[in-house]
């Protein structure tokens, strides 16, 4: 175990965040308003102890494995998000420091549920802050760091593989440095896009600016009531859109950019993600049709709610917790299977569900025929073995998840209810936000005592990083030197 | 610069490593799933699982737009036909390994010219060569040519009671008229680039350069000059045995070859009838007892395995067999045969590293006017010699060497002119265009002749 190194990653992340809470200072100067200071004084104590950290922790070797990435991972979101609420608490706006911190890490894990009866009377540096954490989160915090700093290790590989969602991440282009660059200038790029299409549409550049990076992170944190209710049809529209965009793998994006589209044609979990979210779009449409006075109203709803819940945004044009049973069920089911992997969306990701049923076919086809031999194929290559077993592993950890979570919630008395805790587990792993009834997209999650919101940010934070690294941060056997 | 390498074993990992380092992209290629996750883990590259030959992996692994692809799989028929085929595909320039000696002998030509492969390494006839010119000179540890074999760098250890030892480099130039240059000394971890005041002391090992005919005359002044070895005992019959042998056998000597595997023994018996082949297992002191491991001049281990090399190798000097010659692979295992006593090393992985690495510059540079001509690393990879060819646009060209402001850590070693006359500078000499400059540094990465300058 290299600690040194762990260490001293973390300082330097904390030098980061910092540097990113800059931004919302600015915009707390620019609107003149008093959230300024909490935005310094956490600033200036994130600097501080990340210098502190960096300095006390030069590393002999600079050579980490992959538990060092892992535990890397695991340490710099928890301690992020744990510096990251300090804003709220200090400029009193959300004085309970474990509200706080379910709400920072909701941003950062980009899930979206918010303990904030009323979002409309947050400052707007506040706020800022709130939507920022998504973006950040969204593509994740250490690749971004890793694109800027030079040489950080000749192995950073390993904190890339087990930040970066899915169940086999691979670099695009040789040098990770290049691979993290192109992957945040496409992110960058699409926000911009996203940002002016929103600006065409009659948001103030403020509105436009926070709406993107909800939508890019897949996050879902509201700045009105409504959510994305109050804006215009061409508004709800757009972030519609983008939210499906922001759901495809990048190395969609690079392929199309190297005008490698072959590539693209090639790859299934693609097909799959479009199959899934059009199959779902067309059922709930028709389901739901009773409810509206005309067509492009209820097509418009319904697209942006399954794109919504299927990226695992949260953002709502209506109250779906009033839709039929069976429209809520399904937004259940998608809830689980989430975006692609290497996107910004959460839940199992589409490659998982797909290796997960194919291996169920393969098993299948092995009981007619007991001594068949079969490979599992995906986007037209074998799958190995190992990735197989990892994936099986992952699905029934994810289970246990929810089951642990569910379990816990269910301490709290009445009036939380099944469909309540269940739909605030699975909301919060899957990095969702809102879920059905009580904390459904009118609700929120305030009601929760505050030992239930714990547990739900550490669900949220098992999502994110897809359970590994927080697991593995939590053996005693990782941290006993060799 | 884009370089794909199909094949990660020991020679591909080996030029990932050293291409890496230099910044060059790197995408590899391998058939084994496991091999591929270890070199992911390890180094900075993209990894493409799949076999040399496949078009499809071909493509994934970018052999249509890499600048240079090199092909090092085991297999000869292999690596010529990836290189064939991502030449077709748009690689600019394709590097193959070719070791089989009945190709190598025949049929290169031909191949590379239809192929059109623009480099063959073949690390055992590479390493063959070296082998066969520390045995011409065996008091040195290593011999490394430049520019047509005018102009040498030889590496020595200083033992205790030389001439060599406690003396500074100015009174050594008082002492020995000859023309040489100290350009580096290793002592312990550290490499120096020395000054005039530098004492050299036993242990040292020193990096000297000088022109070909002058070497002997120095090593002779300095008692150090062992005659060239005649009798010589090389344990395994291999690809190297074969290539070595093959030499030393058309200059005359005696040569006997000792291995274990019969089946090898009886081919290198076809091929170089002149050898003398022991089927018998050198591991045991008794056979090489027997076979008079105590009156030969040199005594080389080239067996698969480092560790039974390094241990059969110090057997031998124990015996006082004036020459012994070991070849090591695993850098690890550098230091532990060093400790021992064991100062000539060979390692065919190296020798291409820097083939290899050479290439990657030339191909870099060939935009710039000043080429680079030879390129080796010395003293445990601590030092690099490069030779230059000096173009128009070096800054200082015709300017005494005294006024160029060199950087700390490299020194010009020697200037070879109009290919024959060597001159090893002094402050009054100058460079001119067309010059071919040999530069000695402990920066490994220079590209130009304008990068030693401060």
């Amino acid at each position: 175990m290299n600690r040194r190194m762990v260490l001293n990653i973390l300082g330097r992340m904390l030098i980061a965040e910092a540097a990113l809470l800059a931004l919302p200072m600015a915009v707390s100067v620019y609107y003149l308003e008093k959230c300024f200071f909490a935005f310094l004084i956490t600033a200036l104590f994130s600097l501080f102890t990340g210098l502190l950290l960096w300095l006390v922790s030069k590393p002999r070797k600079t050579t980490i494995y992959a538990k060092e990435g892992f535990i890397i991972v695991a340490l710099v979101w928890i301690v992020m998000s744990l510096v990251g609420a300090l804003p709220f608490t200090i400029s009193r706006e959300i004085p309970n420091y474990f509200d706080a911190v379910f709400e920072t890490v909701s941003g950062f894990t980009t899930t979206g549920a918010s303990i904030v009866r009323d979002v409309e009377k947050l400052s707007r540096g506040i706020l800022f802050w709130r939507s920022f954490t998504h973006w950040i989160g969204g593509m994740g915090i250490l690749l971004f760091v890793m694109a800027i700093i030079p040489n950080l290790s000749d192995r950073t590989v390993h904190i890339m593989r087990a930040e970066v969602p899915g169940p086999v991440v691979d670099k695009i282009v040789p040098r990770l440095k290049q691979t993290a660059k192109i992957l945040y200038s496409i992110y960058i790029v699409i926000t911009a896009i996203e940002v002016v299409l929103l600006l065409c549409g009659g948001m103030t550049f403020y509105e436009s600016l926070l709406h993107s990076f909800g939508t890019a992170g897949t996050g879902g944190f509201g700045i009105k009531r409504e959510s994305i209710a109050y804006y215009s049809p061409y508004c709800q529209w757009v972030i519609g859109i983008f939210m499906l965009i922001f759901g495809v793998n990048f190395n969609i994006y690079y392929l199309i950019i190297a005008k490698r589209i072959k590539g693209v044609l090639k790859s299934k979990e693609l097909l799959w993600y479009l199959s899934i979210f059009f199959i779902s779009f067309v059922l709930i449409s028709f389901n739901v049709s009773f409810l509206y006075n005309n067509f492009s109203e209820t097509v418009r709803n319904s697209f942006f709610q399954v794109s919504s819940i299927m990226t695992t945004t949260g953002y709502s044009t209506v109250d779906f917790d009033k839709w039929p049973l069976f429209s809520r069920g399904l937004l259940l089911v998608i809830m689980m299977i989430g975006g692609c992997s290497g996107s910004t969306a959460g839940g199992l990701k589409v490659s998982r569900v797909a290796l997960l049923i194919k291996q169920v076919g393969r098993e299948i086809k092995h009981m007619l025929h007991p001594k068949s031999v079969s490979v599992v194929r995906f986007d037209s290559k074998p799958v190995d073995e190992d990735t197989l077993k990892n994936v099986s592993v992952y699905f029934i950890l994810y289970i246990i998840c929810i089951m642990a979570v569910f379990m816990l919630l269910c301490l709290e008395p009445p009036p939380f209810n099944t469909e309540t805790n269940l739909s605030a587990t699975l909301a919060c792993i899957n990095n969702i936000g809102p879920g059905l009834d009580i904390v459904g997209p009118a609700g929120n999650y305030a009601a929760y005592s505050s030992f239930s919101k714990v547990v739900l940010s550490v669900a949220m934070l098992l999502g994110r990083l897809e359970i590994f690294p927080l697991l593995l941060l939590f053996t005693p056997a990782m941290w006993k030197k060799h | 610069m884009k370089v794909t390498v199909v094949g990660c074993g020991k020679i591909g990992t080996a030029i990932i490593n050293r291409l890496v380092s230099e910044g060059h992209d790197i995408i590899a290629v391998d058939k084994s799933k496991a091999v591929v996750q270890t070199v992911t883990n390890i180094y900075d590259v993209m990894c493409v699982t799949g076999s040399g030959t496949d078009q499809e992996t071909l493509i994934d692994a970018g052999a249509g737009e890499c600048d240079m692809f090199i092909s090092v799989t085991d297999s000869d028929e292999t690596n010529m036909l990836s290189c064939f085929m991502a030449k077709k595909m748009g690689a600019k320039h394709t590097v193959s390994r070719i070791r089989s000696p009945e190709i190598n002998d025949k049929s290169l030509s031909f191949i590379k010219q239809h192929m059109d492969i623009s480099l063959v390494i073949n690390p055992e006839l590479l390493a063959a060569k070296e082998i066969f010119n520390i045995l011409k000179l065996p008091s040195a540890v290593n011999i490394e040519t430049f520019s047509r074999r005018n102009f040498e760098m030889i590496e020595l250890v200083i033992k205790p009671g030389s001439k060599l030892d406690g003396v500074t480099l100015v009174e050594l130039r008082k002492k020995y008229s000859g023309k040489f240059l100290i350009c580096a000394v290793g002592r312990g971890d550290e490499v120096y680039i020395p000054g005039g005041d530098f004492k050299l002391m036993a242990g040292d090992k020193i990096g000297l350069t000088a022109e070909t005919s002058e070497i002997e005359k120095l090593l002779k002044q300095l008692d150090i000059m062992q005659k060239r070895a005649r009798n010589i005992i090389i344990l395994g019959a291999g690809r190297v045995s074969e290539y070595l042998s093959r030499m030393l056998v058309g200059g005359g000597n005696n040569v006997k070859a000792i291995d274990l595997d019969a089946k090898k023994c009886e081919k290198l018996a076809k091929s170089v009838p002149e050898v003398t082949v022991i089927n018998g297992d050198g591991s045991e002191q008794e056979v090489l007892l027997e076979e008079g491991i105590g009156n030969v001049d040199a005594f080389i281990t080239l067996t698969g395995m480092d560790e039974q090399n390094i241990l059969i190798s110090y057997f031998a000097s124990t015996l006082s067999v004036p020459k012994v010659v070991t070849k090591v692979n695993r850098q690890e295992l550098y230091n532990i045969a060093e400790r021992l006593g064991l100062d000539t090393l060979i390692s065919p992985k190296h020798i291409i590293e820097d083939v290899v690495s050479r290439y990657a510059r030339a191909l870099q540079n060939s935009i710039n006017s000043s080429n680079i001509e030879t390129l080796y690393r010395l003293l445990d990879e601590k030092v690099e010699a490069v030779e230059f060819k000096v173009g128009k646009d070096f800054e200082y060209i015709n300017v005494p060497i005294k006024e160029i402001k060199t950087a700390k850590n490299a020194i010009i070693a020697g200037i070879i002119r109009n290919r024959r006359q060597i001159i090893i500078p002094s402050g009054d000499d100058y460079i001119l265009e067309g010059d071919k400059v040999v530069i000695i540094s402990t920066n490994k990465n220079i590209l130009n002749l304008n990068d030693i300058i401060e």
